[in-house]
């Protein structure tokens, strides 16, 4: 399919002889890729086939010559194009070009510390590499050499040994042209040119990490990571990312069934070669000191205690046996997880309460999911052809970061128009120089309708559509009129996978509607079963409801946090007095209210995949090999096996090659109702409405122990306008507080570009935990005063 | 018979010469009259013909690169007139600009003209903050007598003190805020330079020769020089002479003729090197007192006509140590941006610092001149490889020079001999 696409625009080849052998490439290849594709490696260090060629290096020279004219001096084979009748001798069969080579490499390596042993890069190291492939035998350098304190934290999480440096300028070019944070830069001249941030400014990207990756000496180290661990001590297994919908590749590094890094992997079509810090930097919660490690019963007394596996297996059953039960599973699990638990629920509870959506929903979004986003396939692609993407209920930076790197590559390469309907305004918009839509929260319907689109644009929609009633509607009516793609860009890993495996109450795997007879046959035919329910299943709210109303006697529970659900303590207290089974790998509020408590195997610890937002598979193998822990698709088989409702998905492989034949549904597809906007509450005086999101990196339960990942936080502030905050009497730094009935919180403001009816928390930040505080997120009115 | 020239130079002896007055007095502001009611083309043409070349060091045909800029391509377009001048031994723009800095305004006026552009900018060095006040005047003058504010600007821009800003696209950047380095070329400034609009960026004598060529037209230009290197420029000639200074003459003069002008060696001594354009280019000795100063004559004898910066230098001067303070000149002045340069010139000094010393070795010679391969053409700029020119060009004519030092164990020089003080000392 994409091939048809990209044969589509004719691309000029060029032929040209290096080393002796002719090659064919792309007009505008540059000479050291086009070496690369016949298997000559030229070194190089400031290279980077996604930055501006620099040219700053001089490693790569080589011998040139165009229509029999010779260049008299060697040429930097990383910044020239390949031309016709272009004849490149490389060191392999030019004295010149080779000698140029081994003087260059002797000058980075006569400044250079040679601290191989104590180095995290060794092993690993492109300047240890190429000084053996390319560089004099002996030494010859015998001054004195350009020191340095060491090292510097530019950041919390990234440090700098200046001493290492070979001053390529990866680390500041990516800042600049991918990421657009130039917080680092050179400074100084000479010899004591150096990589350095501004006075007390640190380097607080949210993908900096990527600096560290790209470095090709051992300069810029993950302060986590520091001294840890040898590169040929460590095994390395191909992962994806658990954190966000963005789908990157991953590699996971283990030393001794511990995983100690993890790097962002090559994938042109995703992440390119890039992620963000939570994705590289967040995983102790993995190795953190409070997993599970043994079944939990609560016994005659009501304490939790722990439990032998066929004890714990036998309470399940016999406590779900029977009973009217609902199955609540968060936006984490894998798509083999998440069949695990559709089909769980359908066979071994003979129901259809089953909702992946751990958080604020609207019954608009499920028929939205089921009428747009099941078996869609808008992609990545779709961003770098479009005209203009608008962004609705979607901050890109903090809730997708690589769609962000790739609206701002489209942007800077480009010049992708880029339009936001939001109430408030975000670093993102600002570096995309996007078109901001100002609105007052739950007033989007309307903005979005006046959308100029194409059929050649994307509307990039996230979750957070469901808190405005109607605008999932506006989307879909703005795509129907204009033929603009929809992208519906969830925030975490699992929701998309877990939609496809049918883990939602109108849907069945594959996107077959529960309503739909025909669809309901499909997958009892695969099943082996005689019917499924054909009563569409109650939402996340409505089984929570229902536990409260007795109407439902039981829940399983898989990865959830109560934190992220409305009105999060009376979900608890509904729990307790319900029969609630909880598949976790930690204690959480949950596991403290359930009844049978089953660990699981971590993201690291478990083969699998998720479905980005694309519906891209990221499939991945177990990085720890002998944790023992199982992953959550077979616990619920073992659970089912004891019930006598067997859903025969013992391993993952099971589950993965059976969810897979079932195909995609192509039969006539649920039709979105259309909802009307509601009108925006109005307000006075120190009214204010609320509006939140959440930031990258927060109090995310995936976060835990990151202390140095936590200092590159964005700080937690109320945003509120100029307006507001002459009326408040509040400057940018002082202390406000926002309140409502069910509580407050009292946060620093920052006065902004926001809607002047909004105020903007973040919404599970240090202090500023919307949902648990005020029990409010979007739309609903609090009071902002001066604290 | 005189061989001086003095065009630029003419009036720099008047008490005024730096008012708008007494350059109006000498004709001043008559040609940029003459060339606004010229087509640009025309202007462009006319320069051309006189074969004018940049005298800012490379000798690129003026005319040429201001037909380079495209036209009508709705862009705004600019001249950039380098005035940083910062070469060791380079002495001709500052006092230029000192005594007569109207003809550079005038200048700018013809051609921004004649490359269809509204705005100059005059990047001159920030440690010569007399001349740039002199300039800044000179400029609010024009403003006043109407010459410059209908439709051609000049913006004047002190910079902050480095030698690689005299390098045109670090001397773009620095003007557009960022550090000084230079840029990747491609695109080149003629088609994206300042804010990556096309720009010309010239000498600033290459700019001030040219009201003199629009009033006396391109054959008077190329009456003066020779074959291939047209007209008249400004020789500074510093060091152990009699007379230093500045010396207008046609192309093709040869320093004997200079030095007779400036009254020659430091009396008692002779010649022992000079450097024809400033410390980049390869030295000289006195064998080479008769080479033609044009572009092809010093080019023929394996050196660079360069700023014309003729630096003598007379036998009490140790060549070791004059080529290691230049050298250090150049560890100083490397801004960072490559290998061969900012690592070549950190070794160079400290091998060079032995050799003086008289602690170095014979090796350390063949490692300085391996070096020296090694960074020469390997560089991202002319920098690294003006820093190599003094160190190669000495070894070659002075290699017994260097190995005494290393035979005596010390330099064989006594440093004192080499000073203006040197007879006040016993």
């Amino acid at each position: 399919m994409t091939t048809t696409q990209e044969s589509a625009v004719a691309v000029e080849m060029i032929t040209v002889v290096i080393d002796g052998f002719e090659v064919t490439v792309p007009k505008g290849t540059l000479i050291i890729r086009a070496a690369e594709k016949l298997g000559i490696q030229i070194p190089r260090f400031c290279d980077h086939p996604l930055l501006d060629p620099v040219g700053a290096c001089r490693q790569c020279l080589v011998d040139v010559e165009i229509n029999g004219r010779a260049f008299p001096k060697p040429q930097a084979s990383c910044t020239i194009p390949v031309e016709p009748n272009m004849i490149v001798k490389t060191q392999l069969t030019s004295p010149v070009a080779d000698k140029a080579q081994k003087g260059v490499m002797e000058l980075l390596l006569g400044n250079h510390p040679l601290d191989c042993p104590v180095c995290d890069k060794g092993g690993e190291c492109p300047l240890q590499n190429q000084a053996m492939s390319n560089g004099r035998p002996d030494a010859r350098l015998d001054g004195y050499k350009r020191t340095f304190e060491k090292p510097i934290n530019i950041s919390s999480s990234v440090l700098l040994d200046r001493e290492r440096c070979v001053l390529c300028a990866r680390c500041t070019r990516f800042s600049e042209q991918i990421a657009s944070d130039p917080f680092i830069t050179l400074n100084e001249r000479g010899a004591l040119q150096q990589v350095g941030i501004y006075e007390n400014d640190p380097f607080k990207s949210y993908f900096s990490g990527n600096t560290v990756q790209i470095c090709p000496v051992g300069a810029l180290t993950g302060a986590s990571y520091r001294f840890r661990a040898r590169p040929f001590d460590l095994v390395s297994t191909p992962s994806a990312c658990e954190h966000c919908a963005s789908g990157c590749d991953m590699r996971t590094d283990v030393r001794r069934g511990k995983t100690l890094r993890r790097l962002a992997g090559d994938d042109p079509s995703v992440n390119e070669e890039w992620n963000c810090d939570k994705g590289r930097w967040a995983f102790k919660y993995v190795t953190s000191v409070d997993r599970l490690t043994h079944p939990l019963l609560r016994n005659a007394d009501g304490v939790l205690v722990q439990a032998s596996w066929p004890e714990a297996l036998a309470a399940a059953a016999a406590g779900l046996k029977g009973k009217r039960a609902a199955v609540l599973t968060g936006g984490r699990v894998t798509t083999e997880d998440a069949y695990g638990y559709s089909k769980f629920a359908r066979i071994a509870l003979g129901t259809n309460d089953v909702d992946y959506r751990a958080r604020v929903t609207s019954d608009e979004e499920r028929d939205f999911l089921a009428a747009y986003v099941a078996g869609s396939s808008t992609t990545y692609r779709d961003i770098d052809a479009a005209d203009h993407v608008a962004l609705v209920a979607f901050e890109p930076e903090e809730e997708s970061p690589i769609v962000f790197l790739r609206l701002n590559k489209n942007f800077k390469k480009r010049g992708l128009k880029v339009s936001a309907v939001a109430t408030k305004g975000s670093i993102a918009m600002d570096k995309l120089k996007a078109d901001f839509i100002k609105v007052a929260p739950g007033a989007e319907p309307a903005a979005v309708s006046s959308l100029a689109l194409t059929a050649k644009s994307v509307i990039l929609v996230g979750e957070r559509a469901s808190e405005s009633a109607g605008l999932f509607s506006a989307v879909a009516a703005l795509s129907a009129k204009t033929g603009a793609k929809i992208a519906y860009i969830p925030r975490r890993a699992g929701e998309r996978g877990a939609l496809e495996a049918g883990a939602l109450g109108t849907l069945l795997p594959g996107g077959r509607p529960v309503a739909d007879a025909a669809a309901r046959v499909d997958i009892a035919a695969a099943w082996g079963v005689d019917s499924l329910p054909s009563t569409p299943g109650r939402t996340s709210q409505q089984i929570i409801d229902a536990l409260a109303s007795k109407e439902l006697d039981a829940v399983v529970v898989g990865g959830v946090d109560a934190h992220d659900l409305p009105a999060g303590s009376k979900a608890l207290d509904a729990m307790k007095s319900a029969f609630v089974i909880s598949l976790e790998i930690a204690p959480s509020a949950i596991t403290a209210v359930a009844d049978v408590v089953l660990p699981v195997a971590a993201i690291t610890e478990k083969s699998g995949s998720f479905l980005n937002w694309e519906g891209r598979a990221r499939a991945f193998d177990e990085a720890v090999a002998d944790s023992h822990n199982r992953s959550d698709v077979r616990i619920l088989s073992m659970i089912a096996d004891a019930m006598g409702e067997s859903i025969m998905l013992g391993t993952v492989t099971a589950a993965a090659r059976e969810f897979n034949q079932l195909g995609k549904w192509d039969g006539a597809r649920v039709q979105l109702a259309p909802v009307s906007p509601a009108t925006p509450s109005s307000v006075t005086g120190n009214e204010a409405l609320l509006t939140s999101w959440r930031r990258l990196l927060d109090m995310g339960t995936l976060q835990k122990g990151e202390d140095n990942l936590a200092g590159t936080r964005r700080p937690t502030v109320a945003v509120i306008s100029p307006k507001r905050a002459d009326a408040t009497g509040v400057k940018t730094g002082q202390q406000v507080r926002v309140s409502n009935a069910h509580g407050s919180i009292t946060i620093p403001v920052l006065v902004e570009d926001i809607h002047e009816d909004a105020v903007w928390i973040p919404r599970n930040s240090f202090a500023s935990q919307s949902l648990v505080a005020l029990d409010a997120v979007h739309g609903e009115v609090v009071t902002v005063v001066k604290a | 018979m005189s061989k001086l020239t003095p065009v630029l130079s003419a009036h720099w002896d008047e008490a005024d010469s730096f008012t708008i007055e007494a350059y109006t007095r000498h004709g001043g502001y008559t040609a940029s009259k003459k060339a606004l009611a010229m087509d640009p083309d025309a202007v462009i043409q006319l320069v051309k013909d006189s074969g004018l070349r940049g005298r800012g060091g490379a000798g690129f045909p003026t005319g040429m690169k201001w037909g380079f800029i495209p036209q009508g391509d709705n862009k705004d377009h600019y001249l950039v007139v380098n005035a940083d001048e910062s070469e060791p031994g380079t002495c001709k723009d500052m006092p230029l600009l000192l005594a007569n800095p109207h003809v550079l305004v005038e200048g700018c006026i013809i051609a921004c003209h004649a490359i269809r552009a509204e705005r100059a900018f005059i990047y001159i060095r920030g440690e010569v903050t007399h001349v740039a006040r002199r300039m800044n005047a000179a400029i609010a003058d024009a403003y006043k007598a109407g010459h410059l504010g209908n439709g051609i600007d000049i913006t004047l821009h002190i910079g902050a003190g480095a030698y690689i800003c005299g390098e045109e696209t670090a001397l773009l950047d620095s003007l557009e805020g960022f550090r000084g380095q230079p840029r990747l070329r491609p695109p080149f400034p003629a088609i994206a330079g300042l804010y990556a609009r096309p720009t010309v960026v010239n000498n600033v004598e290459s700019i001030s020769s040219v009201p003199a060529i629009i009033n006396n037209g391109a054959e008077w230009y190329q009456s003066m020089g020779t074959e291939k290197s047209k007209g008249a420029t400004l020789y500074s000639l510093s060091g152990h002479v009699n007379n230093p200074g500045q010396f207008e003459a046609p192309l093709g003069i040869t320093l004997r003729e200079i030095l007779e002008l400036a009254g020659g060696v430091r009396t008692g001594h002779k010649l022992k090197f000079w450097t024809p354009g400033g410390s980049s280019t390869p030295l000289f000795t006195d064998a080479h007192l008769d080479i033609p100063l044009d572009y092809e004559g010093v080019a023929a004898a394996g050196s660079m006509l360069g700023t014309k910066a003729l630096q003598i230098f007379d036998e009490t001067t140790c060549i070791v140590r004059a080529v290691l303070r230049w050298t250090e000149f150049y560890k100083h002045e490397s801004c960072g941006k490559c290998t061969p340069c900012r690592e070549g010139t950190w070794w160079l000094v400290q091998i060079l610092r032995d050799l003086e010393n008289g602690t170095g070795t014979e090796a350390d010679l063949e490692k300085l001149l391996d070096l020296c391969d090694n960074i020469m053409g390997r560089s991202f700029c002319a920098l690294g490889d003006g820093a190599t020119s003094p160190i190669t060009s000495s070894i070659k004519y002075f290699h017994d020079e260097y190995i005494a030092h290393v035979t005596n164990g010390a330099c064989p020089f006594d440093p004192v001999k080499s000073t203006l003080f040197a007879g006040a000392v016993n």
